[in-house]
């Protein structure tokens, strides 16, 4: 079978039960994405199927012949990182790091879903999404973080999106939970 | 996984041929399906892949409904214009549903066909008369706080999941259909879903083989309110415990008309014309609302742990009808 993975390709004789990631964890050592749970539940597999998210652990990489995939390999690399990868790293956007891979994939595509204009559950009136913390969490919900660093994950996201910085005063507010 | 073999269609006439095989399953956006077949609950031989047919556009009717195609994502679904601007409810109810990931690949006729979260049914060392018919309920008598109130049989309580096809049922949706034999058909969606009875296994209308292509819609209710309102045990990323999907009109302080379907309570996405029959032409108020809370739930029953969900759906329904007649 052949696959296009951050814009290279490969040829790879595997299983038709082969997930999309399973063949690029164990068959084509690109092992950037991680996987969770393998049910869809936790995000941390997820990856760019022509530009939109999903989760690599609940497709098949037989139905993806045809498609482009980016991985968090194909995102950026030491030295070149992309945004969200820079922003991350900066705001220590993470603990263990297992999340992260997932984490920085789904806020590319989010952050380009938004830019659709697409709305989400907490979005008032339906024609206009606009970005606020409350979206952001929504829209992540996909990915969870068993380090809860989601404070510090939606700095992140908040910087690229050019939203600034958060108030001092409510990021301490927030992480107290209050 | 059992392994299956693998068959890429490319027309919806060739997928019905192929999946005339016996154990064939067509797959979409293998969001339900595949997590089934890791845990071997569901063991196609044969998949039936139909990602790549030509069913992934929504197109306005000149009788001003909608027909979506079997293939529409539920994320391209609950952003596209004509569905807010006219049926805002199922945007509402796509978008309170699993995460932007899984919306991304699920599709509008993979999200009718989700199967059960029953955890009995996933768990293949547990008797489950959906999964092996006859072999009993594991949960009637065990954990049953997430299954269904209203339909339920001695052989199954399992809830339906779906939070879309609830907004589909308040719309009227209709299933249109590609048979093995070439024969088209349309299924309103009232008549596509069974109660589970003594065969809970049979979920739905459809026969073998047989290849949703489209949901249409009816023309939207000029004037009406929606809403979509999901009680779940998180704010994101949860099923519903109840939920409540309702277009509603008034006419001053009158209801005028009502359409109501409920989630998380029923065996198939719920709808009760006793429920709305109490609230059309009467005014919104409280009683009001309380008639309709008895309506919906004169044959309730809790089975222990899920006995919650009836005094939770009252008062769900009646928050609803507030919201959606101004009260
Ligand atoms: C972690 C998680 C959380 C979730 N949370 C929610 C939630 O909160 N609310 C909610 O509503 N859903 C939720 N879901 C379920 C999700 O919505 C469904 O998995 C999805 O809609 C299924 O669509 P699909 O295209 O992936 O279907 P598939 O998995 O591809 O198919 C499902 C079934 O439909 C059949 N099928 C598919 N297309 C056709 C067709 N055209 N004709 C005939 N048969 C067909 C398949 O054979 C299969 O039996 C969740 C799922 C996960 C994994
Ligand atoms: S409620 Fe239905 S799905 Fe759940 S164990 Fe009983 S028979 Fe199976
Ligand atoms: S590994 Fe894919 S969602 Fe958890
Ligand atoms: S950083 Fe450890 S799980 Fe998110």
């Amino acid at each position: 079978m052949h696959f296009t993975i951050n814009g290279r390709s490969y040829e790879a004789d595997i299983d038709v039960r082969t997930s999309l990631l399973d063949l690029c964890r164990e068959h084509l050592e690109l092992t950037g994405s991680k996987k969770g749970c393998d049910h869809g539940q936790c995000g941390a597999c997820t990856m760019l199927v022509n530009g939109r998210r999903v989760n690599s652990c609940l497709t098949l990489a037989v139905m993806h012949q045809d498609d482009e995939i980016v991985t968090i390999e194909g995102l950026g690399q030491v030295g070149n990182l992309h945004p969200l990868q820079d922003a991350f790293v900066r705001h220590d956007g993470y603990q263990c790091g297992y999340c992260t891979p997932g984490q920085i994939c789904s806020a590319v595509g989010m952050l380009d879903e938004v830019k659709k204009g697409w709305p989400s559950h907490v979005t008032g009136d339906l024609h206009d999404a606009e970005l606020s913390d409350a979206e952001i969490s929504e829209r992540m919900s996909g990915n969870i973080c068993r380090c809860a660093a989601y404070p510090n994950i939606v700095d992140a996201i908040r910087e690229v999106a050019g939203m600034g910085d958060r108030d001092p005063v409510l990021k301490t507010a927030a992480e107290i939970g209050a | 996984m059992k392994t299956f073999q693998y068959a890429r269609a490319d027309s919806a006439e060739t997928a019905v041929q192929e999946a005339i095989a016996q154990g064939a399953k067509f797959i979409a956006g293998g969001t339900n399906l595949l997590d089934l077949m890791k845990l071997q609950v569901e063991t196609p031989e044969k998949l039936v892949d139909i990602t790549r047919l030509p069913l992934g556009e929504i197109e306005q009717r000149e009788d001003g409904g909608l027909t979506i195609g079997a293939l529409v994502p539920n994320s391209d679904l609950a952003a596209d214009r004509r569905v807010i601007d006219g049926y805002e409810v199922l945007s509402r109810a796509l978008l309170a549903g699993a995460s932007g990931q899984l919306r991304n690949k699920a599709t509008t006729a993979g999200n009718l066909l989700q199967r059960t979260r029953c955890y009995y049914f996933y768990d293949t060392a547990s008797p489950c008369n959906k999964r092996e018919p006859g072999s009993g309920c594991g949960a009637i008598g065990g954990f049953n706080r997430i299954l269904a109130v209203l339909g339920t049989s001695e052989s199954c309580i399992a809830s339906h999941p779906s939070d879309m096809a609830v907004a589909m049922r308040a719309l009227d949706a209709t299933i249109v259909t590609l048979k093995s034999d070439g024969d088209r058909r349309r299924i309103a969606i009232g008549d596509f879903y069974r109660l589970p009875g003594n065969t809970p296994h049979i979920e739905t209308a459809l026969e073998p083989g047989e290849l949703i292509t489209a949901i249409e819609l009816p023309a939207p209710v000029e004037g009406a309110k929606h809403l979509y309102r999901k009680v779940r045990d998180r704010a994101s990323y949860a099923f519903a415990l109840v939920s409540v999907a309702g277009v509603v009109k008034m006419d001053g302080d009158t209801i005028a008309s009502a359409a109501l379907a409920f989630g998380g309570l029923g065996t198939m996405p719920w709808r009760d014309a006793g429920v709305e029959a109490a609230l059309v032409g009467q005014p919104a108020t409280t009683a009001t609302f309380e008639a309709a809370a008895d309506a919906l739930l004169a044959d309730a029953r809790g089975y222990g742990s899920n006995d919650f969900k009836i005094p939770l759906a009252r008062r769900t329904l009646i928050a609803s009808l507030r919201d959606l007649t101004g009260r």
